[in-house]
């Protein structure tokens, strides 16, 4: 008879390492979805407790509200701001400190760009453009050099390239910085229309088209080695700014005044490839973030949002009883911290993820971190992680006013089906929502 | 082909008629499978059989490109996550122990205790050991993890110790009636079930609560995962407390009489009580009636006992039967007889069921594996016998078997016995999930993991898997009320009433459905709901029937409907 029993080894004398042998049998591992799910409930409650975005505001802020703000592209730390007084501001990211500032104008500074050579060109309504060396001049300096337009200027636009601006005001005037004459070089407009441009943005990737946004609801884009407008497409309200996917050339994002942000392929603009619904009042600034990703949206709702590309809501919203209407928001280059320059005269940093914290993590807490965040993922169908994970304070206003809006909205679409379900069938087609808000196209 | 299916998840049609030789190449239908392959292919199935989760999604059948691409991601995932596991059985050390006969004559249960402990290592021969003590019928409790060991004297005596080391922890002489003892979640604390209440004592002895609500409790049982302690009582109230808040989750009656059997679940923590009647029902903190009833005995259920998987179950009955129940499938598997009714039963983690009926104890092999195969035989012959050295006035109380160690403990009415049964214990253990060998941080540490993962009690059903499934009914609700352009309710409803009126007479789809389901010694809740629509359907015949006769006058109706025709 062959007879043995069990018998383990006992751990060697005098070592202080303890052993933890794994065995992944699934009958050892009772309750593992129950255990799962209770984990994910307390990852997503942690995340929740962390969530603190709000980081710090730079310097002193401005005297006047700030309405542009433009990321020097060389650089991960330097940005610069103009504000309604006329002052322009350098900042120092890192120490959150002022580093160069100038009164540049005598209105509104209206648009703010950097160029290659780390120069910094801003426009205001003052009808002029100003060139500034911020890296190698004092504060309160002359500008390097001035061009003067005919009306006033509204927003300006860098090539990626080549020493050209784009400076919208009644038409695009493109100016070649290497001369120094004060004429533009060239003047793109639609044919028909007369209507003042609200912004202007050169496509970095696909470097001779721009798009431009105008009072009269218009998107129209341009390419600059014919001279001419590409295509002109009308939606229902005018929209307050447009910006170009870094990442895909082709796509652009328009900032509406209906509150919502529409995404278009500039080959089809028929037909929207996505619509972002939150803000409940005009959205005044929009960016991409550097990995096109994402988006930020600055709102007159005194609040910014982050959005995902794909997604049809927010996905986070700040806001702070200090911060009133918000008109600019940048994201950093190093996709990590939004900044949101506001009415009330204060530029914020703000984390993109919430619940980051920043430093060299162990690789056992990256590891909880990445388990907890692939946790949420899987079970974020459950009801009741989805309603901890989509829980965020917003001022009552706001609140209110989504109610109120959410509830217009469905009675006007009650009011549509009833109609619908007493009119003849096929006399009323529906209408897909990503094509409902345009107009018309043109070319 | 369907294999195929199954085990491929990619698509790899070649782009430029270069053939990537990757893992999971998928193969036309007919062509045929070279050696590699097919071995690789069985390994996946191998591994997938142990490991597996659940059978894996049809990607051709998913016209989606972004979901199917989702899909085929984490199909990958898995597939890699079942191989790795296979890969890391070989970092399992220890193997399990075993009891070979060498020749066709041999019959294992002819060893006796002292022949295996001549055979084994000293050390593994130093744990059968004897404790001859008085005060009462003894019964015995191991903690999770097998270090320490709790044995409670009917006549009042408790006593904990480390069985490994002999190292006592405390010992308490309370002078009244015990009837049950408990582990809690670790051995800092122990409940113990007195002659009025449930007290919980402390590692040194120390009592820190009394819980008032249970009154003259007979079985407790503990749910590690859920920190609930469970009570039945003479009563028949079945009683949870949550012993990390404090709070009584749920007090059920059973509504049955005096339980005279109680065990756990250990696979989805429900609790199957046993009754007078011979009825076993199975209860969870969320109904205030039994999940499932069923006729297991005809003698009282003087025991009850289930294997880890919580597959299969084992009653004893006063009627001196042993049934092997299959709880999945809701089936009696085998039935064998014992001399004497079958008292206490253990099962232990490999799947051996150590069985006490008279004065004694009995451990077979294999009870549980034979009901799976086509053509199931019974088990013939044990595989070990103790009979104790004192004779027959030693009447053996409790079995348990403790985890992880080949050892049964034994406790009797003069004292404990701890026995070595070669084969019982789990080799590998998780340290992770239980560790045998942990040390006082570690032990800390588990405490306050598993207090943060500590499952609700609304989690606790019949199958654990439910979680996180898709509720597919209002799902479809869901889908049915966005859908602006269906067909009303009313129509859907009214073509569901035709349907279910057109079966009449003898051969209805209730009765064929009540007729094949067969076990009739089983209520769950399906079958309540078929006896409800059965009720229903006959008092509506008789309400029909009722309202003709008063339409025709009595005259008329005596003719039309004799005593005869009115019965349904």
């Amino acid at each position: 008879m062959k007879i043995k029993s069990l018998s383990r080894a006992p751990a060697p004398a005098g070592s202080d390492v303890v052993r933890q042998p794994r065995n992944l049998d699934p009958s050892q591992h009772p309750f593992e979805r129950a255990r799962e799910y209770t984990r994910a409930v307390n990852a997503v409650k942690m995340e929740r407790m962390f969530a603190a975005p709000f980081v710090g505001q730079m310097g002193h802020g401005h005297v006047d509200g700030v309405y542009t703000m433009a990321k020097d592209p060389g650089s991960l730390e330097r940005f610069g701001s103009g504000s309604g007084d006329g002052v322009i501001k350098v900042w120092d990211l890192v120490s959150r400190e002022e580093v160069w500032s100038v009164r540049g104008h005598e209105n509104i500074v209206k648009g703010i760009c950097w160029t290659p050579d780390r120069k910094l060109l801003s426009c205001a309504t003052d009808k002029t453009v100003k060139l500034w060396d911020p890296y190698n001049t004092e504060s309160k300096s002359p500008p390097l050099a001035t061009y003067l337009g005919q009306g006033a200027f509204t927003d300006i636009s860098h090539h990626r390239t080549e020493p050209a601006i784009a400076v919208a005001s009644g038409a695009i005037s493109i100016y070649d910085l290497s001369r120094p004459a004060s004429a533009p070089t060239q003047t793109l407009r639609w044919p028909t229309s007369t209507d003042t441009l609200t912004s202007v943005s050169f496509n970095q990737s696909e470097t001779s088209v721009l798009a431009s946004t105008a009072l009269d609801r218009a998107i129209v884009l341009y390419d600059l080695r014919t001279s001419s407008p590409l295509h002109k497409a009308i939606l229902n309200l005018a929209s307050n700014k447009v910006t170009w996917n870094p990442m895909e050339p082709f796509n652009f994002a328009v900032a509406n005044e209906d509150h919502n942000i529409y995404i278009f392929d500039m080959r089809k603009m028929t037909r929207a490839l996505n619509v972002l619904k939150d803000h409940v009042a005009a959205v005044m600034d929009l960016e991409f973030s550097p990995t096109g990703e994402e988006l930020i949206s600055a709102s007159y709702d005194r609040t910014i949002r982050l959005w995902n590309r794909d997604r049809g809501h927010s996905r986070d919203i700040y806001h702070t009883k200090r911060m009133q209407r918000v008109f600019s928001c940048k994201w950093t280059p190093d996709n990590k911290y939004v900044l949101s320059g506001s009415d009330d005269g204060n530029i914020r940093l703000w984390r993109a993820n919430a619940s980051d914290r920043a430093g060299i993590k162990s690789a056992r807490q990256m590891q909880k971190i990445e388990y907890d965040q692939a946790l949420i993922r899987r079970y974020s169908h459950m009801p009741e992680i989805k309603r901890i994970k989509r829980h965020r304070h917003m001022p009552k206003p706001i609140k209110k006013a989504g109610e109120i809006k959410r509830e217009e909205l469905n009675s006007i679409k009650r009011k549509e089906e009833n109609v619908r379900k007493h009119s003849k069938p096929g006399s009323m087609l529906r209408q897909p929502e990503r094509t409902k808000m345009v107009l018309g196209t043109e070319r | 082909m369907d294999q195929l299916d199954k085990i491929s998840g990619q698509d790899t049609e070649p782009s430029n008629g270069q053939h990537r030789q990757t893992t999971l190449a998928r193969k036309r239908p007919t062509a045929v499978l070279s050696q590699e392959e097919r071995e690789r292919q069985r390994q996946v199935a191998e591994a997938r059989k142990k490991y597996g989760r659940g059978r894996p999604v049809r990607l051709n059948q998913v016209k989606d490109k972004k979901l199917k691409s989702a899909l085929r991601r984490i199909e990958n995932k898995y597939q890699d996550a079942v191989l790795g596991a296979k890969d890391a059985e070989i970092l399992l050390e220890n193997q399990s122990g075993f009891l070979q006969p060498e020749s066709a004559l041999e019959r294992t249960y002819k060893v006796r205790q002292e022949d295996i402990s001549e055979a084994v290592s000293v050390q593994q021969a130093k744990k059968s050991f004897e404790l001859k003590l008085d005060l009462g019928p003894y019964c015995a409790n191991y903690t999770r993890n097998g270090k320490q060991l709790l044995l409670a004297g009917q006549k009042g005596h408790i006593a904990t110790c480390d069985w490994r080391s002999g190292k006592p922890g405390c010992e308490l002489n309370l002078n009244e009636t015990v009837r049950d003892a408990k582990w809690l979640h670790n051995d800092q604390y122990f409940a113990v079930a007195q002659k009025k209440h449930v007290y919980i004592y402390d590692a040194a002895g120390v009592e820190i609560h009394v819980l008032r609500k249970y009154v003259e409790t007979s079985h407790l049982e503990f749910l590690p995962y859920h920190f609930l302690l469970a009570g039945v009582e003479n009563s028949g109230f079945l009683r949870y407390t949550d012993t990390s808040t404090g709070q009584i989750v749920a007090e059920h009656p059973t509504r049955k009489g005096p339980p005279t059997a109680l065990a756990q679940n250990p696979y989805n923590a429900i609790l199957h009580v046993g009754h007078q009647n011979g009825t076993v029902s199975l209860w969870s903190p969320n109904s205030t009636d039994p999940l499932i009833k069923i006729q297991a005995n005809t003698g009282a259920v003087r025991s009850i006992a289930m294997d880890r998987s919580g597959h299969y179950m084992l009653t004893g009955g006063q009627d001196s039967r042993l049934k092997l129940w299959d709880i999945r499938a809701l089936k009696e598997v085998h039935s064998y007889s014992t001399r004497q009714p079958a008292t206490s039963i253990s099962i232990s983690d490999r799947g051996l069921a150590a069985v006490v009926s008279g004065t004694s104890t009995t451990i077979w092999k294999d009870l549980l594996t034979t009901g799976n195969s086509s053509q199931p035989g019974k088990v013939q012959s044990p595989y070990l016998n103790y009979h104790s050295s004192l004779g027959t006035q030693v009447k053996p109380n409790t079995v348990g078997f403790c985890p992880f160690e080949d050892i049964l403990g034994v406790a009797h009415s003069s004292g404990f016995t701890s026995l070595i049964v070669p084969g019982a214990g789990e080799a590998n253990y998780d340290a992770l999930e239980v560790n045998p060998y942990e040390t006082r941080t570690q032990r800390r540490e588990a405490e306050v993991k598993s207090l943060l993962t500590k499952l609700q009690p609304e989690t606790i059903a019949l199958d654990p898997n439910f979680i996180g499934s898709l509720d597919v009914r209002s799902a479809e609700q869901r889908a049915r009320e966005k859908d602006l352009d269906a067909p009303s309710r009313e129509e859907e409803k009214m073509a569901m009433l035709k349907e279910r009126n057109r079966a009449r007479g003898k051969n209805s789809a209730l009765r064929r459905h009540l007729r094949k389901k067969g076990g009739k010694n089983i209520i769950d809740e399906k079958r309540v709901r078929m006896e409800q629509m059965r009720h229903e359907k006959s008092e509506r015949e008789k309400e029909r029937i009722t309202g003709e006769k008063m339409e025709l006058g009595p005259a008329l109706a005596r003719i039309f409907y004799t005593s005869m025709n009115t019965e349904a």
